[in-house]
């Protein structure tokens, strides 16, 4: 006699995955990417973490007022400070911007608004090749425009490399945002009976305005750091001069000469002086973006 | 106010998208125009205030006559064509970072039309008009972005009407929009006609039979038919037409 033993097998769950080696291989696959890219990431922030700390670390303990109000000693004496330097550089970043903010933001407008078939194809071009040249080829070209009919270094020398270098960023993101804004919002002001340019001025730009700044900061905060192109420009000044016609110091130049120095307390006046130098920037784009209403949401 | 379209054709670079529409529209009261997408009714209103040229390549050959004067003669330059006729177009579109009273006094500001206390009345009378300010009068200084779609839609017809419009164009106004707020548009239609003449482009017959006075029908970038919405729908004259609003339509 038999006995027939129902197997009772269970209703297959249909979400159930099957356990097959091809199966494996695709969970072990997608674990292997989110690990490898959390790795890549937290190695990228390690090595900016470590760069910051380090600065922090080795530059704190020089800032005090001093740095910001003296001039530097001669022969490596200690104290003295980094005044000339942050003054210079405020100054340079802020002709830079002069020259470097109207002329980028209207080729960002002109290729996103007006750039039409092969104008805007070279222009564009142009733009990125001038994106790409070594900085220190523009601190040349400066030299040449005006150090050398000038016979003198200069701060405006200095301000105008800088402000060049500034152009394709500032060209570039804001042509981007530019693009972004909805053609319906155009359409919206030109249905109004609105010319061209109005749209873009009161409809267009401050649509893209956050983004537009973005780009700004971002070429300042690119600029501020920038030292070759002004060994043969500003060239740097261990006094108080707000002339730009004559030499003027920056910090990154500071930074370069002080850190070879054999003294020491001029290689610690380096790191604060590093330190000052990304706080500046910082404090700057911060200040830019809330005086823009970059952070708030909503108007008024 | 008449408008008359004479021997208009219409291009986009080398393809043709309308041919020949001659059309008339008398002084107020709504006209539909109807057809299937890509029939050039949107391109046919678009053509009413010149934004057809807006578009990359658009070309437009014919004459365009309101109030006596051919819109497209050399001498005229659209952006005073566009200030004398309002549009409203099929996805709402404020502009978002601006306040809703702003977006209102946009095109009175950007052509100065009106300023301090005039420009505030002229824009409280647009927003009565749209049938807006009731709901935004006590938040007039916020976000154009923070109102649903269907008052986005109405903010946009308050700031079509602020320019003080000879013609309304609206280019399916209601398509992006839930039921009621079709309705509440399709209501102030009915109430703007009366003072405007209205052309509204729509795919959507029975709206066109809600609010139209005239009906016009567009196939493949030519004028069908057009004629009284009653007897547009009951009797229509021509096969296309009856095949269109019967459905029977390959």
């Amino acid at each position: 006699m038999s006995v027939l033993v129902e197997q009772q097998q269970p209703a297959a769950n249909p979400f159930q995955a099957p356990r097959t080696a091809h199966n494996a291989r695709r969970r072990a696959s997608s674990i292997a990417i989110v690990v490898l890219s959390l790795l890549a990431t937290a190695f990228a922030v390690a090595v900016l973490l470590y760069l910051l700390l380090y600065v922090l670390r080795a530059g704190i303990p020089y800032i005090n007022l001093d740095l910001f109000t003296k001039i530097p000693t001669p022969n490596g004496e200690p104290g003295g400070g980094l005044g000339p330097s942050i003054q210079g550089s405020l100054i340079l970043v802020g002709l830079a911007s002069l020259f470097g903010i109207p002329l980028g933001l209207s080729t960002g407008i002109f290729l996103s608004e007006f750039g039409r078939g092969a104008i805007a194809m070279g222009v564009r071009f142009l733009v990125d090749v001038l994106a790409g040249i070594p900085t220190i080829i523009f601190g040349l070209f400066a030299w040449i425009l005006i150090v050398v009919p000038q016979q003198s270094f200069s701060g405006l020398a200095g301000g105008v490399a800088l402000g060049i270098i500034m152009i394709p960023i500032v060209a570039r993101t804001s042509e981007e945002v530019l693009r972004l804004v909805p053609k319906e919002l155009r359409e919206a002001s030109l249905a109004l009976g609105a010319t061209e340019s109005r749209t873009i001025l009161r409809v267009v730009i401050p649509a893209a305005s956050s983004g537009i700044v973005t780009g700004v900061v971002l070429a300042m905060a690119r600029v501020a750091g920038e030292t070759a192109p002004l060994l043969m420009t500003a060239f740097g000044n261990p006094f108080f001069s707000a002339d730009i016609t004559r030499p003027i110091d920056a910090l990154p130049l500071r930074i370069f000469n002080f850190a070879e120095s054999p003294y020491q307390a001029q290689i610690n006046q380096a790191y604060a002086g590093s330190l000052v130098l990304i706080v500046l920037i910082l404090i700057t784009s911060f200040a830019i973006r809330w005086a823009t209403g970059g952070f708030k949401r909503s108007v008024r | 106010m008449s408008i008359q379209v004479r021997n208009l054709n219409v291009w986009y670079g080398r393809s043709q998208a309308l041919y020949d529409i001659n059309l008339s529209f008398e002084s107020l009261g709504a006209t539909a125009v109807i057809g299937p997408s890509g029939c050039g009714k949107s391109t046919f209103v678009r053509c009413l205030n010149r934004m057809h040229e807006e578009i990359e390549g658009g070309r437009v050959q014919g004459e365009v006559v309101i109030e006596g004067v051919n819109i497209y003669a050399r001498s005229i330059q659209p952006m005073y064509v566009r200030r004398r006729i309002g549009m409203v177009f099929q996805r709402p579109n404020p502009i978002p970072t601006l306040s809703i009273f702003d977006n209102v006094a946009l095109g009175p500001r950007l052509n100065g039309l009106a300023r301090g206390a005039a420009l505030k009345e002229r824009v409280e009378r647009s927003l009565r008009e749209a049938a807006l300010w009731n709901e935004v009068k006590d938040r007039l200084g916020e976000a154009a972005a923070q109102l649903s779609g269907g008052q986005q839609q109405r903010l946009c017809i308050a700031r079509a009407l602020a320019i003080e419009p000879k013609v309304v164009l609206m280019d399916e106004p209601a398509s992006a929009l839930d039921p009621i707020s079709t309705f509440q548009v399709e209501e102030l239609i009915n109430q703007l006609k009366s003072a405007y003449p209205v052309i509204v482009v729509t795919h959507n017959m029975q709206q066109a039979g809600r609010i139209a006075d005239q009906t016009a029908f567009f196939l493949q970038g030519k004028l069908i038919e057009v004629g009284e919405t009653t007897k547009f729908f009951a009797h229509p004259a021509q096969k296309e037409t009856e095949d269109y609003i019967t459905g029977r339509f390959s």
